[in-house]
C-alpha cells in the first residue's frame, strides 16, 4: 500500500524477472506454442515399436483399400475356382499338386484344396472386408460412446444412474453367445428360407450388433474423465463467462478428452477383427463365398492336418495385424499420456 | 473509489453500460440473507435427505464500486461458497443477491448474461483453472467470443493489450498454459477476467496457491488493476497478511456467518469480536520488535464444529472463552458495538474492549503481504 502505483500499461516493478526469463529460452520468440498434441506427436515419433507397427498397421489398410488394385495387376480374383478350371493345378484328391499348398510365381499363396481358389487374393480381399467390418464398428462405437459418456457424465444424476445400470448390464452380456444364438433366428425372421442371406444384410447386422454391445466401456471411461473434468476450474471459469453447456462440452471438455478416446478406439478395432473372424469362424457372420479372415481360418482348418499352408496365410497375417496395433494403441497412449510408466 | 481515468489499453467501451445508470452511493453489489445448504443425501434401499451442510447460513454484506472487501476465515468456513454463490455458480437456498439494484438470485443463464460480463471471478488454483488444450490467446479471447464482444481492432489485439496489463509477453499468445509457472498461469487468469471489462471481480483465494515470492506479486497486481481501473473485488483469502493488504475493508466468517465486518485499520486494530481476535493474535510475527514485550498469544479450544449440525446461537460459543448461557440460546446480530466506528459491525453479545489490540497497531505492515498464516487450533492443556 506504499509502493507508488504506475499506469497500468507500465510494467509492473516486480514482474521482468518472472516473465521474461522463463519464457524466452522455451521457444523462439513469436513461435508457436508447443502444444500438447505437438508434444505427443514427438514423443510418439521417438518410440520406435510404436513407429514400426504404424507401419505395419497402415501396410495392412493400404492392402485393404487397394485389393481390387492389386487383384488386377496380380490377375486373379477370390471367386474363381482355378483349380477346377485347370486340372493341372490339383490332384485326384482335391489336393494342390505343388508343394506348400501350391505355391507358384502363378499363385503366390498357392491354392485352395476342393474348390482351387486363389488364396492370395482371397486374402487380400478378406482383409478388406474384416477390415472394413472392424473399421465401421469401430468408429460407431466411439461416437455412440463418446455422446453417450459425456451426456451422463455432463448432466449425471437420475440420466447417469439409468444409463449406469444398462452399461452395466451391457456389460456383463454376452454377446458372443447372443449372437450366435440369436443371429439365425433374425436372419430367418429376415430372409425367406428359400432365398440367399444377402451380403449386405450380415454385414449390417454384425456391425449393429457388435456396436450394439461396444459402446459401454468407452462410454463408460468417458462418463468418469468427465466427472472428473467439469468439476475443474477452467469449467467453472467458462461458465462464469456465460458459457453454454454445448460450449462447455465441446470447447472445453472434449479437447481434454481426445486422449482417452483415441486409446480406447486403437484398442477396440483389433478386438472387433478378432471377434468378427470368431464369428465368421463360428459359423455366424460372414460366410464361404465371401472372403473373409474368419472364414479363410474356418476353411483352413479343414485341411491343417494334411497341409497347414492354409491357415498360416490367414492365421499369420491376422496375429501380426493384431499385435501390430495392440503395440500401435500402446505407443500411442505412452505419447499421450506421458505419466504412465509401465 | 480512485476516479483516475484507466489508460488507453483498459479505457475501452464499457460493456453494456447502458442499464446500469445505478445512482452514487449505492452499492454495486449487495447481499442479504444469503444461504447455502448443501443437502446430505443417505438411506437405504431409497435415498432421502438426511440433513444439509449450512456452508452459508445467512449472510449480510454489501460491496461498493471499486472497492475491495476482504472475506477471511478458517477453511471451511464457507468463503468459497460465498464467492461461487455470488457469482452464481452454485444456486443459493436463501437470501437475495443484488447487482446494481438488478435481483440475480436465481436469474437462470440467459437473465444473467448482462451481468455475467460484469462479475468475474479469478480461481485459486492457477494449474486447474487453465484449459491444457488450449493456447492463451483463445483463453483470454474466450470470454469475449461468449458475449460476442468485437473490440476496435479485434480480439487478438485486445488479449495482448491484456497480456501486456498483467505483465505477460503479448508474444505468448500462441503458448500453452503447460509452459508457464504458477505465478505466470495466475496472470493469465487475471487477464481472461479482465477481458470483458468487470465491474467486480470475486478472487476465490487467488495468490494461497502460489510461492510467498510470486503471492506479493500477483497482490500488486491485483490491486493496480482494482485502483487503475477502478473495480471492485470481493477478496477471498484465510491469510490475514494478504487481506490487509489489499482490502480496504473485511469480513471475517465463521462457520457460514459473518461475525464482524469492519474497515481495515478499525477490524486490525480494535477486532471487536473474539473470534476476530484470536485469529489476528495467531498471526505470526516476522519482524517481531525485540524491545516490545511478547503479544498475548490466544488459543482456541477445540475444532471447528460440523456445519451440519452447528451450535445453536453464536456459532462460536463452543470455542469461545466468554461463552454464556445467553450465547447458546440467543444468536447475536451483526450489529455495531457500542464504542465501535463507523460501518464497524461484529456479531456478539460480549464485545471485545475497544483497542485491546492497538499495540499490534505498529506493525500494521507496508509488507504485510508475506507470511501466510495458519490458525492455531489446539486443546488448552
Amino acid at each position: 500500500m506504499t509502493i507508488p502505483i504506475p499506469a497500468v500499461s507500465a510494467p509492473l516493478e516486480v514482474v521482468p524477472d518472472d516473465s521474461v526469463t522463463m519464457a524466452e529460452p522455451s521457444a523462439p520468440p513469436g513461435g508457436e506454442g508447443r502444444s500438447p498434441g505437438r508434444l505427443a506427436w514427438r514423443r510418439f515419433k521417438r518410440d520406435r515399436t510404436g513407429v514400426v507397427s504404424a507401419y505395419v498397421v497402415l501396410f495392412f489398410f493400404v492392402v485393404a483399400i487397394c485389393a481390387p488394385l492389386i487383384a488386377k495387376v496380380y490377375g486373379k480374383n477370390p471367386y474363381t475356382t482355378y483349380g477346377q478350371n485347370d486340372p493341372s493345378l490339383l490332384n485326384d484328391f482335391g489336393f494342390p499338386v505343388k508343394p506348400n499348398g501350391g505355391i507358384s510365381s502363378h499363385f503366390w499363396f498357392g491354392i485352395e484344396p476342393q474348390l482351387g481358389r486363389d488364396v492370395f487374393t482371397f486374402l487380400i480381399y478378406g482383409i478388406r472386408n474384416s477390415l472394413l467390418i472392424a473399421t465401421a464398428t469401430t468408429l460407431l462405437v466411439t461416437v455412440l460412446g463418446i455422446v453417450v459418456g459425456i451426456t451422463v457424465g455432463y448432466l449425471g444424476g437420475r440420466t447417469d444412474y439409468l444409463i449406469g445400470r444398462v452399461i452395466d448390464i451391457l456389460l456383463a452380456f454376452p454377446s458372443t453367445l447372443f449372437f450366435i444364438a440369436f443371429w439365425p433366428v433374425l436372419i430367418s425372421i429376415m430372409v425367406s428360407p428359400e432365398e440367399n442371406t444377402p451380403v449386405w444384410l450380415t454385414v449390417v447386422s454384425l456391425i449393429s450388433v457388435m456396436t450394439a454391445f461396444g459402446w459401454a466401456p468407452i462410454a463408460r471411461l468417458l462418463r468418469g474423465e468427465v466427472l472428473a473434468l467439469r468439476e475443474r476450474e477452467f469449467v467453472e471459469a467458462s461458465k462464469v463467462t456465460g458459457a453454454s453447456p454445448a460450449r462447455i462440452i465441446f470447447k472445453e471438455l472434449l479437447p481434454n478428452l481426445w486422449t482417452p478416446i483415441l486409446i480406447q478406439a486403437t484398442l477396440a478395432l483389433p478386438m472387433f477383427v478378432t471377434t468378427e473372424a470368431a464369428l465368421a469362424f463360428l459359423g455366424v457372420g460372414l460366410s464361404d463365398p465371401t472372403p473373409d479372415w474368419g472364414v479363410m481360418i474356418q476353411n483352413g482348418a479343414k485341411y491343417y492336418e494334411s497341409d497347414i499352408t492354409f491357415m498360416l496365410f490367414p492365421g499369420l497375417s491376422m496375429v501380426i495385424f493384431v499385435i501390430a496395433f495392440n503395440l500401435l494403441g500402446d505407443s500411442v497412449r505412452d505419447a499421450l499420456d506421458p505419466k504412465t510408466k509401465r | 473509489m480512485s476516479s483516475t481515468t484507466p489508460p488507453a489499453p483498459a479505457a475501452s467501451p464499457a460493456p453494456a453500460g447502458a442499464h446500469s445508470a445505478a445512482p452514487a452511493g449505492t452499492p454495486l453489489l449487495e447481499v442479504s440473507g444469503l444461504t447455502k445448504h448443501f443437502p446430505v443425501m443417505g438411506g437405504f434401499p431409497i435415498r432421502r435427505r438426511i440433513g444439509a451442510v449450512q456452508a452459508v447460513d445467512g449472510l449480510d454484506f454489501s460491496v461498493a464500486a471499486g472497492e475491495s472487501l476482504g472475506l477471511v476465515g478458517e477453511s471451511g468456513c464457507g468463503k468459497s461458497t460465498t464467492g461461487r454463490l455470488i457469482t452464481r455458480l452454485l444456486e443459493p437456498t436463501g437470501g437475495r443477491i443484488t447487482y446494481r439494484g438488478q435481483d440475480i438470485t436465481h436469474a437462470s443463464r440467459r437473465q444473467l448474461a448482462p451481468v455475467r460480463s460484469e462479475i468475474q471471478m479469478i480461481f485459486q488454483d492457477p494449474y486447474a483453472s487453465l484449459n491444457p488444450r488450449q493456447t492463451v490467446g483463445r483463453i483470454v479471447s474466450g470470454p469475449m467470443e461468449i458475449n460476442g464482444i468485437g473490440p476496435p481492432g479485434g480480439r487478438e489485439r485486445r488479449v495482448r493489450e491484456l497480456l501486456e496489463t498483467v505483465g505477460l509477453n503479448p508474444e505468448h499468445y500462441n503458448r500453452f498454459p503447460h509452459e508457464f509457472s504458477g505465478g505466470q498461469r495466475q496472470r493469465i487468469g487475471v487477464a481472461r477476467a479482465l477481458a470483458l471489462e468487470p465491474k467486480l471481480i470475486v478472487a476465490d483465494e487467488p495468490v494461497s496457491a502460489l510461492d510467498v515470492s510470486i503471492q506479493a506479486q500477483v497482490v500488486n497486481l491485483l490491486q493496480e488493476v482494482q485502483r487503475n481501473l477502478g473495480i471492485a473485488f470481493v477478496f477471498i483469502a484465510h491469510d490475514l497478511a494478504v487481506v490487509r493488504h489489499f482490502s480496504q475493508r473485511v469480513a471475517v466468517m465463521y462457520l457460514g456467518r459473518i461475525v464482524e465486518v469492519a474497515d481495515r485499520d478499525q477490524l486490525y486494530g480494535n477486532p471487536r469480536h473474539p473470534y476476530t481476535r484470536a485469529l489476528l493474535s495467531a498471526v505470526p510475527e516476522v519482524a517481531a520488535d525485540d524491545a516490545a514485550p511478547p503479544r498475548e498469544r490466544i488459543r482456541l479450544a477445540g475444532d471447528v464444529p460440523s456445519p451440519l449440525n452447528p451450535p445453536s446461537g453464536c456459532r462460536f460459543r463452543t470455542r469461545c472463552w466468554k461463552a454464556t448461557e445467553r450465547c447458546g440460546s440467543e444468536s447475536p446480530p451483526l450489529v455495531r458495538a457500542e464504542g465501535s466506528g463507523e460501518g464497524h459491525l461484529s456479531a456478539c453479545h460480549y464485545p471485545e474492549d475497544v483497542a485491546a489490540l492497538t499495540e499490534s497497531k505498529g506493525s500494521r505492515g507496508t509488507k504485510g503481504v508475506t507470511g501466510s498464516v495458519d490458525l492455531e487450533i489446539s486443546k488448552e492443556p
